[in-house]
């Protein structure tokens, strides 16, 4: 298959876990910053081939995962009320609010219903006039455009039955976020291919200069992900800190400038809670005054909700790369893949449901990596 | 993960649902956990508790094979098949993977008011071609009917009687050893892929079939050929995975996969890619998975290329005594890993 089986060359793989394990004199540790970078890397396994002493740690870019629980409440609040069409992304279905996922809520009756695009909620809204369509808006920079879309759409053919409830991310302040943050341990990142699609690389160019920090722009293939922690280990070494595409087939430096201008047109950006990890200044996206009555957190009453994080989720330290879910003592036990409690183990882009598919067989000490010796990996 | 495998000590109650929610029917860890919870305490039984897919009963003194299945696809046409076609030969393979040979059918219809006659007639008329093709006969049937909305155009349930050759192998889903090879009959995930693809909301273009078939040729042909066959099943809801754990737990053996030797179709491939869908979770309807001792391997797997359900068989894993109940696969790039049950329905991801 063209655009796949090229970036998953087993004999490439090997060549490129080779010369990082060349490269590479000094223990480096390095993030990811999507879901789908963490997805890829236990789906290939590609943590396993890479020297002792390169450590990739996870990081924020699971959507689902940082949507905060409020947010989940509030979708589980709107989703049992009368006359109500609940539309969402899979993923977001199993993800434990504090009274419940939305797939109890369909099996207690309520009208809720996995889209694959936006438009398609905008469409169920069109045919059922005399009901309330809602679409769960959420995800970074890569769903913004068709979400924005969608209400453009919306507004346009005058579907006052149609709203979101809207809980947009954005990643330059989640990587400020991380390294500005007590105790920070990355030292490179490999940045996010398809939000860089879309938004370009300039957010980032200042972030590496202040924080000293090479961001490779990575895809999402093995072959991409070895060749991003090759660049980014190459940059360490040398002491050079520089935004540098390796998606070069998908990324370019202005982005996807008509995706920009929709998104920007519907939408202003916002302080935003992630869940575990609190508030990031200006780190979401809201609704701007024109699409209020768009706005699913306006039109349901559902301010007055009050949640409960379970205590033993540590998923925002795990999100902030500080913690590896291992370090849980709900992992793997209490917190499972079938009843999960909190995000990083519901969508299989979190790093604790990634964790579980791939080391439960392994030692609960799990893989500690080694420093490197005398200037070479073992 | 059992329940004793806990990572220290955790002051929060794991939770489970108190309802029936769709993933009950995934054939995935929540459809486990519905018969450990609720229908193995009540009946128990060695049969019933054995877990194959077909129960081997004795009557006066003749052995035979007994199975049932109910079928709820929708919609109940689709590419290369209908709801009727899958209602004989999910019956019909649900016996043959146990070596028997399948005989007699019967047929239950759950149907909605307001099914237009003409496509019950259409769905009749397949289940007539299907059991000719498999050679069993249809001699029972009931009907109900319920109001519109409270079922989907059609449900049908079969229940199969198949009789054993005079030397049955001893197959069982329990019979696996370290060392066994893992073959397939073709290729993964066509079946699941085929009906995504005529799912309401969701249709894209593709020349994919199903590939339903009745299967009782191909085991016959593979028993006659390899006498170390241990295990077979045929991996339809939750795909080879699913399969693959069931003989992990019930053999007490772990299985390694080699992800370059499994076959999938290139349109399987692109589909699940762009929905987020892993081919080893996707159903089949016409497929083989059987284990078999590593000398009988390549003999078995001759015999499968040899018929026309099984050009495309290849040998994919080696069942092995490290980590019991665990399936695992080496990646296309080399890295190792390990392939988790089925956790709820697989849902698509969103980026």
């Amino acid at each position: 298959m063209k655009f796949v089986d090229e970036y998953r060359d087993g004999g490439a793989a090997h060549g490129l876990a080779e010369a990082i394990d060349r490269e590479a004199t000094r223990p480096w540790v390095i993030m990811e910053v999507c879901g789908g970078q963490t997805h890829s890397i236990v789906r290939h396994g590609i943590d396993e081939m890479l020297p002792l002493g390169v450590e990739l740690v996870h990081g924020p870019g699971c959507p689902v995962c940082v949507t905060p629980l409020e947010m989940i409440d509030k979708a589980h609040a709107i989703a049992g009320q009368r006359g109500v069409v609940f539309c969402s992304f899979g993923d977001m279905l199993r993800v434990p609010g504090s009274h419940g996922d939305l797939l109890g809520r369909k099996a207690e009756g309520c009208d809720v219903r996995v889209v694959y695009s936006p438009l398609d909620a905008v469409d169920i809204a069109a045919k059922n006039p005399d009901r309330r369509v809602v679409f769960f808006a959420i995800g970074f920079e890569t769903t913004a455009p068709a979400n924005a879309m969608a209400l453009r759409v919306a507004r346009q053919r005058g579907l006052r039955n149609f709203s979101a409830l809207v809980s947009h991310v954005l990643v330059p302040p989640a990587i400020e976020a991380i390294l500005n943050g007590e105790g920070n341990r990355v030292q490179a990142f490999l940045g996010p291919g398809h939000v860089c699609a879309i938004m370009g690389t300039g957010e980032y160019e200042p972030i590496a200069r202040r924080h000293r920090v090479p961001i490779v722009v990575t895809g999402f293939e093995p072959i991409d992900i070895l060749q991003g922690v090759l660049l980014a280990v190459r940059q360490l070494e040398r002491g050079d800190a520089t935004v540098h595409v390796q998606y070069g087939r998908a990324v370019r430096a202005p982005g996807n400038l008509p995706a920009q201008r929709v998104i920007s047109e519907v939408f202003e950006v916002c302080d935003r809670a992630w869940r575990g990890v609190g508030v990031i200044p200006a780190s979401g996206l809201r609704l701007r005054d024109e699409y209020r009555e768009h706005d699913a957190a306006e039109i349901f009453d559902v301010a007055s909700l009050t949640v409960h994080e379970p205590e033993a989720c540590i998923s925002g330290e795990i999100l902030m790369g500080k913690k590896r879910p291992r370090d849980c003592s709900a992992f793997g036990g209490a917190c499972t893949p079938v009843s999960p409690l909190g995000a990083t183990m519901v969508s299989s882009e979190g790093a604790c449901a990634a964790y579980f598919a791939y080391g439960r067989h392994l030692p609960a000490t799990d893989r500690r990596r080694l420093p490197i010796a005398d200037g070479r990996s073992p | 993960m059992s329940a004793d495998t806990v990572f220290g000590a955790c002051p929060v109650p794991a939770r489970g649902y108190d309802r029936v929610v769709m993933g009950h029917g995934s054939g995935g860890r929540l459809s486990a956990d519905l018969l450990q919870q609720v229908f193995l305490p009540a009946f128990e039984g060695q049969v019933l508790a054995a877990l194959e897919d077909q129960a081997t009963v004795e009557l006066s003194g003749t052995r035979m094979a007994l199975t049932t299945d109910s079928f709820v696809v929708r919609p109940i046409f689709f590419p290369g098949g209908d709801i009727g076609t899958l209602a004989v030969n999910g019956t019909v393979n649900d016996l043959a993977v146990g070596g028997a040979v399948p005989r007699f059918l019967s047929a239950a219809f759950i149907l909605e008011e307001g099914l237009p006659l003409e496509d019950l007639e259409r769905v009749a008329r397949s289940m007539r071609r299907a059991c000719d093709a498999a050679g069993v006969v249809l001699v029972t049937g009931d009907t109900k009917v319920v109001d519109r909305g409270k079922a989907d155009q059609l449900f049908i349930t079969t229940t199969g009687v198949g009789a054993y050759p005079p030397f049955r192998p001893p197959v069982s889903i329990a019979a696996a050893r370290a060392g066994d090879r893992v073959l397939v009959s073709g290729t993964l995930g066509d079946h699941g892929v085929a009906i995504l693809s005529v799912r309401e909301g969701l249709e894209f273009e593709t020349t994919l079939e199903s590939d339903t078939a009745p299967l009782t040729g191909l085991v016959q042909a593979l028993l006659e050929a390899a006498s170390g066959v241990r295990a077979m099943r045929d991996p339809t809801r939750g795909g080879l995975s699913s399969s693959l754990h069931e003989l992990a737990a019930a053999s007490h053996v772990g299985v390694h996969l080699e992800e370059a030797s499994i076959p999938v179709r290139r349109e399987v491939r692109a589909a699940c890619e762009i929905l987020g869908l892993d081919p080893l979770y996707v159903a089949n309807e016409g497929k083989l998975m059987a284990v078999l001792a590593p000398e009988q391997a390549e003999a078995g797997l001759a015999a499968l290329r040899r018929h026309p359900l099984g050009t495309n068989a290849a040998i994919v894993g080696t069942v092995v005594a490290e980590h019991p109940g665990v399936v695992t696969m080496r990646s296309v790039v080399g890295g190792e890993r390990v392939v988790p049950m089925l956790a709820g329905e697989q849902l698509p991801r969103i980026c």
